[in-house]
């Protein structure tokens, strides 16, 4: 199977549960994650994944902040505010009745 | 969080772009240790710079960010021309801060309701008609049972409050030695309660305090006091202070916004009305009657309850007085009464000068509306000379919107710069204008708040000021057409209409500023250089006052110790000095007539007081140290004319006759040239009689009048203020001031008015002469080409000047003329602020004629001598 871009929509969804078993991670950082935990499935494109994450500090779900990394350099690194956490819950439950009417179209169908 | 981080995040838009690329490479660098390929990641990231639109246009508020680059490309436009731009924001700044200065002042003064629970429903009540002098007039004071009567009976209704008229009296807190001022006011006991006001500290009057003459000896301070006074000490209560021949207990200080319903002074001790000794008297009309109206009460019925009351008490009151004429009782019992709404306060500043207040504002406003002329003018020059590049935005496909927007950022940075330093203007200069009012030694006191009324206004001020002048230009440069623009480069034939329309309104309204001011200046002219008819040259005046009645001969004893100390001439006393203001006047019976309609005026005066103030005996003699009131008198010649009709006045006999009916014989012993009495307006029939009298034994207040040798009379002034002390014990100085005071006293307020009304003048023609000159310069400027073309063929400098004039020559005329007619119609509106002065006068239409016409002239020299200088050669070489 062929490495999809996350789906349309759910960016939002895995960036956020990503940041909220493990806070504070940097951009990359999160690409990885997802990666790594859709087991290579699902990939996030720098040229998304840093709008959405842009959008959603704006929108108050996230906070950023400049950590001085070991390396020397700056890294951006974000994690969950509570607004967040109500938005997880929110499309994680949208989510889960996506997926299960999709799931009843392919089974019926 | 978001909007506000948005608009921050454009504020700061390049250290944002730094920091997205920061991340990005951070990104990458970290994708790369991974192990990926670095070309690949590269790749994966597509273009750098869209990633970076990307998340920028995500982070920032857009609209915002185009509307800083107007504003930084407005600001780069207004550097571009130092000089014009900086007289543009200073010409601006100047009539805005005027302008809201007149508005502080007005709104302070007249319009701001007064800090009181229920301003909407506070009213007063005057009477009008014919006065006791026969004359027409309008009158807001009452006497006291009059007043009791009419707050009984409305009761239910509405709260009847008494407020006597604020004055700057003496009161001591220990001993007389340490005698100062203080503004005092009597009020009702009740009227706190009805204000809803609160105790700052202690309590206040309250409703019992209205129920017996002179047993309520109790003061309230006002904050204002207390803090100047003393520092906010608590312990000031219940401490004592004499005031008026009385001890009085401080018992507490009202609520720290209330200064009293007098706009113009601010009341620094309160005492109940019932400690004033006029308040049993029916003839006295000492205090004004304000009326806290019961929400749905009829303001009509409760007026004619009003007026039947006050009609019964009047006929009451003037049944069997024989010292009145029949023809005076029947006018003064068909007076009205009226009620007003006051819920700004009511004081007589705001009669005296409110309406001058508002010819101010008016002569301002045109100075604004002058000076937006101006910097419309310079906005369309300045438009008309971006053409190309108006065109050009427009053909690269920029809207008609965001042109509008890139001109009037322009507009309102220079708007907003103006009001800026405008308001410091307004700061500075609004007191001052207040300091101006009253005499020094009472000063008006207007509280001026910078409060939300006042930053709407400037706000306003501004918005409207930034349409005025930035508007038009705007919507002219933005409707460019860029095929036409492009190619020629040529004003359009519309934006010089609308430049020359605005130099005719320039010239109306500054014909106009100018005309008024003159006006203004002429009244106070002819006002101060009126001769007084007596000399006020090195003279002063010492008001003194004893707690008890005093024997005249120890007055004539103290003012024989002041003859002999060095740089005193002379020195004669009167009960108070000539244009102090104040006066005493009854009716006068002539070979046993009936008591006169017009009334005459009287002062006592001791014999040299004549010679002191250079009033010329006529006829017969001064005073004598024998003669006693009443018995001698010294009359000027308005009262030999009026009631001796000039036949050999001395030796003759007349009765100054009472209201009560009393009469007191008397003999014209001199006649005295004619001298104004209280005030310069107008000349009063004057009886001056002796300060010895048969009928009182001693006198607490008079004036020791004296001539010094140096031309700086108030030198002597403390000296001589210790030595009557010294004197006397019982003898206070409770005001020293020289004659030349008083005599300014009188203009106070023409004199006002022509200073402000001649600076602005200045401004106006200063202004209007910049803009004309502007305008032509342009002018000439524009058609260069075509004047170059003109002349090479042959055309006389005389016709190129008529070419370049013509139009606005028009226009200047049409405007003066516009102005002219304008000038007419606004002087009678403020007529009754001018002296003898008329505004149909032709020389008081044609002298700011000559004026504003000259200025005009001397400004368009430079472009007339500029278009001449034209070089044909030159000219048709460049194109």
């Amino acid at each position: 199977m062929a490495k999809t871009d996350a789906l349309q929509g759910s960016l939002d969804l895995l960036v956020l549960k990503i940041l909220s078993r493990r806070p504070r991670l940097h951009g990359y950082a999160i690409m990885a994650a997802i990666a790594f935990t859709s087991g290579e499935v699902l990939r996030a494109e720098e040229g998304s994944l840093y709008p959405a994450l842009y959008r959603m500090e704006e929108a108050g779900w996230i906070r950023a902040e400049w950590i001085k990394k070991e390396t020397g350099r700056r890294a951006r690194v974000y994690e969950l505010t509570a607004e967040g956490k109500k938005q997880l819950g929110a499309e994680e439950s949208r989510w889960q009745s996506v997926s299960l009417a999709i799931n009843r179209v392919l089974r019926e169908a | 969080m978001s909007v506000w981080s948005r608009i921050s995040n454009a504020v700061r838009s390049e250290r944002l772009n730094r920091e997205i690329e920061e991340e990005l490479q951070a990104h990458m660098e970290e994708a790369i240790a991974s192990g990926r390929d670095p070309d690949e990641a590269r790749r994966a990231f597509g273009s750098a710079l869209r990633a970076r639109e990307a998340g920028h246009s995500v982070r920032v508020a857009g609209w915002l960010e185009s509307l800083l680059a107007d504003v930084r490309f407005g600001w780069r436009q207004l550097c571009r021309n130092r000089v014009t731009s900086a007289a543009a924001v200073l010409s601006l700044a100047l009539a805005i801060g005027a302008c809201t200065s007149s508005f502080r002042l007005i709104d302070a003064l007249v319009w701001r309701p007064l800090p009181i629970a229920h301003p909407e429903r506070l009213y007063f009540l005057s009477r009008a008609g014919m006065g006791f002098d026969n004359k027409p007039g309008a009158w807001d004071s009452w006497a006291y049972p009059d007043f009791e009567l009419l707050q009984a009976a409305a009761r239910g209704k509405a709260q009847l409050i008494a407020v006597s008229y604020a004055n700057r009296d003496d009161i001591t807190y220990k001993t007389d030695l340490e005698m100062e001022k203080a503004s005092v006011q009597h009020v009702s006991g009740n009227m706190f309660a009805a204000f809803g006001l609160q105790p700052a500290a202690g309590r206040l009057f309250s409703e019992s305090d209205d129920h017996a003459p002179g047993a309520a000896p109790y003061a309230v301070l006002t904050y204002d006091y207390w803090t100047r006074r003393f520092a906010r000490d608590p312990s000031v209560i219940g401490r004592t202070l004499h005031y008026d021949n009385g001890v009085y207990q401080i018992i507490g200080v009202s609520e720290k916004k209330f200064t009293g319903t007098e706009p113009g002074i601010v009341v620094d001790i309160f005492v109940p009305t019932m400690m004033d000794r006029g308040v049993t008297r029916q003839d006295r009309t000492w205090i004004r009657t304000l009326v806290l109206v019961e929400p749905g009460v009829s303001i009509e019925s409760l007026r004619q309850m009003f007026e039947a009351i006050h009609g019964g008490f009047e006929r009451q009151r003037l049944t069997g007085q024989t010292g009145l004429s029949p023809v005076t009782i029947q006018n003064v019992l068909r007076n009205n009464v009226r009620i007003e709404p006051a819920p700004a306060g009511i004081s007589q500043m705001q009669k005296n000068y409110g309406r001058a207040l508002a010819a101010i504002a008016f002569l301002v406003l045109l100075v604004l509306f002058i000076a937006c002329a101006n910097v419309a003018n310079l906005m369309s020059a300045r438009a008309a000379a971006r053409t190309r590049e108006m065109a050009l935005r427009v053909s690269i496909g920029a809207g008609k919107g965001r042109l509008v927007r890139l001109v009037l950022a322009e507009s309102v940075l220079l708007a907003v710069l103006s009001a800026a330093i405008g308001a410091l203007f307004s700061w500075w200069s609004a007191p001052l204008v207040v300091g101006m009012i009253n005499p020094k030694d009472n000063p008006a006191r207007l509280i001026l708040p910078a409060d939300v009324r006042v930053l709407a206004f400037g706000l306003l001020l501004t918005i409207v000021v930034m349409l005025l002048f930035g508007l038009l230009p705007a919507l002219r440069a933005s409707s460019v057409n860029p095929a036409g623009a492009l190619k020629t480069g040529e004003t359009p034939v519309a934006r010089q209409r609308l430049m020359r329309t605005m130099v005719g309104i320039q010239v109306a309204f500054c014909f106009l500023v100018v005309f008024v001011a003159g006006l203004f200046v002429a009244s106070f002219e002819l006002l101060s250089n009126k001769p007084t008819g007596f000399s006020a040259d090195r003279l002063l005046l010492l008001e003194t006052t004893s707690r008890a009645p005093q024997p005249t001969v120890y007055w004539d004893d103290v003012a024989e110790h002041l003859r002999e100390m060095p740089g005193v001439e002379r020195v004669s006393q009167s009960s108070w000095p000539l244009l102090k203001g104040i006066g005493w006047n009854d009716s006068i019976s002539v070979n046993g007539g009936p008591p006169s309609i017009d009334l005459a005026y009287f002062l006592n005066v001791s014999p040299g007081w004549f010679e002191t103030m250079k009033i010329p005996l006529l006829q017969g003699r001064d005073f004598r140290d024998s003669d006693a009131y009443p018995q001698a008198a010294v009359v000027n010649q308005t009262f030999a004319r009026k009631f001796l009709h000039d036949e050999h006045p001395v030796g003759r006999f007349f009765e100054k006759a009472s209201d009560d009916g009393t009469h007191q014989r008397m003999q014209v012993v001199g006649v005295v040239r004619d001298a104004y009495y209280s005030s310069i307006l107008v000349m009063l029939p004057v009886v001056f009689v002796p300060m010895h009298s048969q009928e009182i034994a001693g006198v607490r207040d008079a004036t020791f009048v004296v001539r010094t040798a140096s031309s700086n009379p108030l030198a002597l002034a403390s000296t001589l203020r210790q030595e009557v002390t010294h004197v006397r014990a019982e003898f206070r100085v409770s005001n020293v001031r020289s004659q030349e005071e008083l005599n300014q006293g009188q203009t106070i307020r023409e004199r006002l008015l022509a200073m402000l009304a001649f600076f602005f003048g200045f401004v106006a023609l200063l202004l209007a002469g910049i803009g004309l000159y502007g305008v032509l310069n342009y002018s000439v400027l524009q058609r260069r080409r075509e004047i170059g073309i003109r002349m090479a063929i042959g055309s006389p400098r005389a016709g190129i000047v008529r070419l370049v004039t013509i139009d606005v020559c028009i226009m200047i005329a049409l405007g003066a003329c516009a102005g002219v007619a304008l000038g007419l119609g606004a002087a009678r509106s403020v007529e009754s602020l001018f002296y003898e002065v008329n505004a149909t006068d032709p020389i008081m239409i044609l002298l700011p004629f000559t004026v504003v016409l000259s200025t005009a002239c001397a400004a368009a020299i430079p472009a007339l001598v500029r278009a001449v200088r034209i070089d044909p050669a030159e000219i048709l070489r460049s194109e």
